[in-house]
């Protein structure tokens, strides 16, 4: 069962929610960022080009141009690889944990799993950047020594910046689940 | 409450049968270890796995039920099954059943003494037996005892697993009672390269201690003890990395097997580190021996120490005019500038010397580097440092003369004041002098203060030539410890089997279907090569700078001689 919705970033360009419902306790929302367009990537090349070129004509030196090319291929690759993220998920299985997920251009998918047994929370932070005030979601780790204290916070969905729109949906889809663990009449 | 079953991926084309594995009460999980065939007794069966139990201290038991029926479903066979549970009474009896070919099995539980019954959802998640079992939690949480219920779920998994090893040495070829499968059911795995190096190792280990302690004894004998010597044995770097090679050595050549993890990690990356560093080494030596390359660096080492020399002598003659347009105190400069001159006259003098012996000396120690690139580079800042001793001295007469002459001006100006440093309180008190007193020492300060200038200039020239030593010697050194402590096994193991590191796991779900169970598939989230590198890094007798960059300067203003590079075990003084 899945469902997609368009919303906002904070920086204004438009992003994806997908809900999908596996099961009864398990669920994963993912936060879809726009593509690379083909426009941006033509003219950054371009403009990289053409200043080599005019480079070269000013230096006679035909490194430059072997350099420049070398230096748009190794930073396309190095762009792609490790800063442009497609999209960011969520899988929360209740009673296992939950899972970050970052999926680069590139394929690299980074993961990171935390047990549920150290979820304290989930919530929605506000925070102020510059002049502006943002909403973040975040996970909140359960201290080992103080039981009602938060020992780290994890930010999620860091790249794609959702709205607050947005966010509300995540918080209530991850809720629902993570109130399952209080209903179970086992300890965890 | 949520019920989750580890199944491993390798019996799930195995024949029916019943599952034996781990239950862990608190978290409401079953691990599965391996399938039990048709036919079998139920009472070896308890006897195999209260063997099993005692060897491992893992609590295996039967679980449940595993029917694989290839053709329609078999009525018979269902029954059998859940009357199996009768015998091996395990609370909440798992039954798993799949049809044909199906990727969607059916799961469900038999509760027979639970007062409401209630339908709990089943959770089946896959693993890879192998790879969990051979792979390492980061950081490895200590275990301290079954009963720590903060324990990770997740490490009690890998834990289980890893623990079983002996359920997993029965293959389908022994003649047993019991016919399991696991994931290596098929056949024991192993490699005849790896046991031939494992027989190996003993006598080669045995050799190498006995080597080791022959050294050790003759590098802790009285001979090498005498002054001159162990000093010098102190300021060559050289010394010092082969004193760190030779425990890296008694390390590997110990007999006692590696406890820990840990410490198999650690033999492991001095093996393969000093492998590295010793074929290097090799290598840049076939390089140096070509071609007579050793002759050349011999030829050309004089007359760049010549070269030097005069350079040197060009900048004396520079400071002992009027340096940059300085006006300098004619008669001390001419003092100073004479007295390092016949220095330099003394070093020339002294390579020229040498110089037949050059490049036999130097065909010599080229030798050595066979022993490793790490030696090499130690030698290469040996050499640095002994051409640029004149250099070192220079800058030790002009700190000196500059020490002194600051804290006179400091004390006279103290004077000048009427003031005094009281040694006993360890502060400034006020004092009255006698006219004579304040007479003379007004005089002196003048004439300290008034050949400050000179002095300054030439303790300024030879400081920034000796930190542009001490910063060659230093990335050298750098590079050293570089090579000494990057763990390169570590490293390879991410590169090819990154299953072994891993730092969590990762979920991912499977085809659903409804009605079935929710199905993942689990697999080892391999630890980033950053933290390969924070948590397997060799230690080394690593030099750090031992001032912050605020004492640095407050001890180049006053003139005390610096040593920026501290080594591990240096006393502090």
């Amino acid at each position: 069962m899945a469902e997609e919705r368009w919303f906002r970033s904070a920086s204004g360009v438009p992003i994806a929610l997908r809900r999908r419902q596996h099961s009864a306790s398990c669920r994963e929302l993912a936060v879809r960022g726009p593509r690379l367009q083909l426009r941006s990537l033509s003219a950054a090349t371009s403009a990289v080009w053409l200043a080599a070129y005019g480079l070269f004509a000013v230096s006679e030196n035909s490194m430059v141009l072997s350099a420049a090319i070398f230096i748009t291929l190794i930073g396309l690759i190095i762009y792609l690889h490790f800063v442009k993220i497609d999209q960011e998920s969520l899988l929360v299985i209740g009673s296992l944990g939950i899972q970050v997920t970052s999926s680069y251009a590139s394929g690299k998918e980074s993961t990171t799993f935390i047990e549920m047994g150290q979820v304290k929370d989930v919530v929605i932070n506000e925070a102020i950047y510059m002049q502006k005030v943002i909403y973040y979601l975040c996970i909140l780790l359960r201290d080992p020594e103080d039981p009602q204290g938060v020992s780290e916070v994890v930010p999620l969905f860091q790249s794609s910046k959702p709205r607050l729109d947005c966010l509300i949906e995540v918080y209530k889809s991850c809720q629902e689940i993570l109130e399952q663990r209080k209903t179970a009449p086992q300890s965890s | 409450m949520v019920l989750k079953v580890f199944f491993p991926s390798c019996c799930s084309s195995a024949d029916s049968g019943i599952l034996i594995g781990r239950w862990i009460s608190e978290q409401n999980s079953a691990v599965i270890l391996a399938v039990v065939h048709f036919p079998f007794i139920p009472v070896q069966v308890k006897q195999y796995l209260g063997e099993v139990q005692r060897l491992t201290e893992v609590s295996v038991s039967v679980l449940g039920s595993w029917s694989n029926s290839k053709q329609e479903k078999e009525e018979r066979l269902s029954k059998f099954l859940e009357d199996l549970g009768t015998i091996f009474c395990h609370e909440p009896w798992i039954q798993i059943s799949k049809e044909g070919d199906s990727k969607f099995w059916s799961c469900s539980t038999l509760q027979k003494h639970s007062e409401n019954p209630q339908e709990e959802e089943i959770i089946l998640v896959y693993y890879d037996q192998r790879k969990v079992m051979l792979s390492h939690l980061h950081p490895p949480l200590d275990t301290a005892g079954q009963g720590a219920e903060d324990a990770s779920k997740l490490s009690a998994i890998f834990d289980t697993v890893a623990r079983s090893q002996v359920l997993f040495m029965t293959d389908r070829y022994d003649e047993g009672p019991i016919k399991l499968t696991h994931w290596q059911s098929d056949g024991v795995e192993a490699s005849i390269i790896v046991e031939l190096l494992k027989q190996a190792s003993v006598p080669a280990c045995m050799l190498l201690t006995f080597l080791l302690s022959l050294l050790s004894g003759i590098c802790r004998s009285r001979v090498l003890k005498f002054w001159p010597l162990s000093f010098l044995w102190s300021k060559l770097s050289t010394c010092e990395q082969l004193g760190h090679r030779l425990q890296h050595l008694q390390v590997i050549s110990s007999n006692r097997k590696a406890q820990s993890q840990n410490q198999l990690m650690r033999k492991a990356n001095i093996f393969v580190s000093l492998l590295i560093d010793v074929a290097l080494g090799i290598l840049l030596m076939s390089w140096l021996y070509r071609k007579n390359r050793i002759g050349h660096l011999a030829d050309t080492l004089i007359p760049v120490a010549d070269h030097v020399a005069e350079e040197l002598q060009d900048l004396l003659q520079w400071l002992m005019g009027a340096p940059a347009g300085l006006k300098m105190n004619r008669a001390l400069d001419q003092v100073l500038g004479r007295f390092f001159l016949y220095h330099i006259h003394l070093w020339i003098s002294y390579i020229h010397l040498l110089s037949p012996f050059i490049e036999m000396i130097l065909w010599y120690v080229g030798l050595s580097a066979c022993l490793g690139l790490t030696v090499a580079l130690c030698i290469l800042s040996d050499i640095i440092a002994l051409l640029t001793f004149h250099i070192y001295c220079f800058y030790v007469y002009g700190a000196r003369l500059y020490c002194l002459k600051i804290y006179g001006l400091s004390s006279l100006w103290r004077l000048f004041r009427g003031k005094k440093w009281n040694v006993l309180r360890q502060r400034v008190d006020s004092c009255s002098y006698d006219l004579d007193q304040l007479f003379i020492g007004t005089l002196l300060f003048t004439i300290l203060l008034f050949l400050l200038p000179t002095t300054a200039l030439y303790y300024l020239v030879f400081t920034l030539l000796r930190l542009l030593v001490v910063i060659v010697q230093g990335l050298i050194h750098l590079l050293v410890d570089l090579i000494d402590s990057l763990p390169l096994y570590s490293l390879i193991l991410r590169l090819c089997r990154s299953y072994r590191l891993a730092a969590g796991v990762k979920f991912r779900v499977l085809e659903q279907q409804d009605g079935k169970p929710l199905r993942l598939l689990m697999q080892i989230n391999p630890l980033s090569y950053g933290g390969v590198v924070e948590t397997y890094r060799l230690p080394t007798y690593s030099c750090y700078p031992k001032d912050s960059w605020a004492s640095l300067c407050k001890k180049l203003f006053l003139g005390e001689l610096i040593y920026p590079w501290k080594h591990k075990g240096d006393k502090q003084n």
